[in-house]
């Protein structure tokens, strides 16, 4: 295949490595793969830490608002009722402008070793700006998905825990979570899902793209104005996007044969192929 | 607006504010606001109405048909949607350029695609270029609505597939039982019946249209945000009203508005499902 010059210029393009010019004249559909998928990297590095940073604090925060301390409760419900009741991508626009506004600062951060300095600048570019306005949308919706399936747990569940003398920690590690991300798994599937489409909004809203690499619909979007073709570059994202999906789905499905396995086969929560999608 | 506006320079604060939130470009941002309740209240009988036909089409005796919408209801959700707002409006604007062209413009016989460019003759360009300005609107408008009626539509088809099942089969074969024909059965039995089911899953899709109306600024069309990236930009000393960079708080009204609506939206959703109270 003549592909193999081409991956070697453009598969690394979206982080800065390989040819400094994109394709400009004479675009091949070989240009027009790599560089999308090149993209892709862009797309899964905003969808899998904003996920597990998301995951993590959604289940603190859902776990908060169910013990109702009087404040904390109070401020979660805000702000979750704020990153669910408004559109990603104005919170992309407000978010990246209060950035600019920040004072530039740096903070020397002393690890043992070395010395790191954390810029505020940092935060109008896409790899960490994007990052946490992601996070913070994810574990507000996974906090109220959450934060349901909590409400949902059988009373009796817990007061047996609490009978047998399960301390706090152990009744939530054994009894409460576990519980909690079964019930909720399908949603949360969804959520996940959605937050992997969220990502193409990044570079569509104000964060700019530097040196042009920017995710996967950045680069078909510069292809379809460039050969003003979108027969090519938008099926292709779609190819890229459809796997991705359903590569999701195949983890998650994992995952929660792992959470559900001794339940008898009836009570399992399956997973379908492209559910409902609830945001 | 008000009379004393004529010379910004000299008013107080509080009239500088009024005569600036006043100006003919802020009139012109809040007429925006009634665009995205007009794509709303376009969008979402039309985005139902696709789905509920791609819904008995999945449920249709012809393979084809059920091939076909299945397929449209599964990939349409599988790409994100903001894919299908670049892709719609390029794609059917070529198509009916490219037609008219064919049409108007037999004698020239080069391809349109020429190397990067999409070439139609000035006849087949629609709007045409001498068209007035409000016509070019109303044509993007249209193709925005196209754009969000098929997305949406998918999304709907998944809920009307869903609440059509949930329909108590003992039903359905009654009517079968009793001789009804298929229209029949959809008519008096299933059609009656589905909204309950609908009503959760459509309250959802209601308001992920809402929070995608934004991206009507991704298909070149004058919103919101396009009205608060312009107003807010910091203006010098050469316009009426010089201001620094405001953006961040035109963004964060517009934050403001919507979750307004979402909220008004959610009361009034929560009102209608308690009347029509289900016991699952």
């Amino acid at each position: 295949m003549v592909c193999n010059a081409t991956i070697e210029d453009y598969a690394l393009r979206s982080i800065g490595i390989g040819e400094k010019l994109l394709p400009k004249s004479d675009i091949t559909l070989c240009d027009q793969f790599v560089l999308i998928g090149s993209g892709v990297i862009w797309n899964l590095y905003f969808c899998i830490i904003a996920l597990a940073f998301g995951f993590i604090f959604a289940i603190l925060t859902a776990i908060l608002r169910f013990n109702k301390y009087r404040f904390l409760s109070k401020a979660i419900d805000i702000y979750v009722f704020i990153f669910r009741g408004s559109p990603l991508f104005i919170q992309f626009f407000c978010a990246y402008e209060i950035f600019v506004l920040l004072p530039k600062i740096g903070f020397d951060i002393n690890l043992l070793f070395t010395t790191i300095t954390v810029e505020t600048s940092w935060l109008t570019k896409a790899w960490l700006g994007a990052v946490l306005v992601l996070f913070l949308n994810t574990t507000a919706y996974s906090s109220e998905i959450f934060y349901g399936a909590l409400k949902s747990i059988p009373k009796h569940d817990i007061e047996a825990a609490e009978a047998f003398g399960l301390s706090t920690r152990r009744k939530y590690r054994k009894i409460i979570i576990p519980t909690m991300l079964r019930n909720s798994w399908s949603s949360y599937t969804n959520e996940a899902i959605f937050l992997f489409h969220a990502t193409t909004l990044v570079f569509f809203s104000s964060f700019p793209a530097w040196r042009q690499s920017g995710d996967a619909l950045y680069y078909a979007s510069y292809f379809a104005d460039k050969t003003f073709n979108p027969f090519v570059p938008y099926p292709i994202i779609a190819v890229y996007f459809i796997s991705i999906t359903l590569l999701i789905i195949l983890i998650f499905k994992i995952i929660n044969v792992y959470f559900t396995k001794h339940l008898p086969k009836k009570r399992k929560m399956p997973i379908k192929l492209f559910t409902n999608m609830v945001r | 607006m008000f009379e004393y506006c004529t010379d910004p320079d000299v008013l107080s604060t509080f009239e500088w504010f009024s005569c600036y939130l006043t100006n003919g470009k802020h009139l012109l941002f809040y007429k925006s606001f009634g665009l995205i309740i007009l794509l709303l209240f376009i969008t979402a009988p039309l985005a139902a109405l696709l789905g509920l036909l791609a819904a008995v089409a999945i449920k249709s005796k012809s393979l084809l048909l059920r091939l076909f919408s299945k397929a449209y209801a599964n990939i349409v959700r599988g790409i994100p949607d903001i894919i299908f707002f670049l892709f719609i409006p390029i794609t059917i604007d070529q198509l009916i350029e490219f037609t008219r062209h064919k049409i108007k413009c037999p004698e020239i016989v080069d391809s349109v695609w020429q190397g990067s460019d999409f070439v139609v003759c000035g006849a087949a360009k629609l709007p045409l270029n001498s068209d007035p300005q409000w016509i070019h609107d109303i044509y993007g408008f249209l193709l925005a609505v196209f754009s969000f009626t098929i997305v949406y539509g998918a999304f709907a088809a998944n809920t009307f597939y869903g609440a059509m099942n949930s329909v108590p089969q003992s039903q359905i074969e009654t009517g079968k039982s009793f001789g009804m024909s298929r229209k029949q059965i959809y008519t008096s039995i299933i059609f009656p019946q589905m909204w309950r089911y609908a009503l959760p899953g459509l309250s959802n899709l209601w308001m992920l249209l809402i929070k995608s109306t934004p991206l009507l600024f991704l298909l070149g069309i004058q919103d919101v945000v396009y009205w608060a990236r312009e107003l807010g930009g910091s203006k010098t000393s050469i316009f009426h009203y010089p201001h620094p960079d405001w953006r961040v708080w035109y963004f964060l009204s517009l934050l403001v508005f919507y979750l307004l609506l979402t909220k008004i939206s959610e009361l009034i959703l929560n009102r209608i499902s308690k009347k029509i109270y289900l016991p699952i």
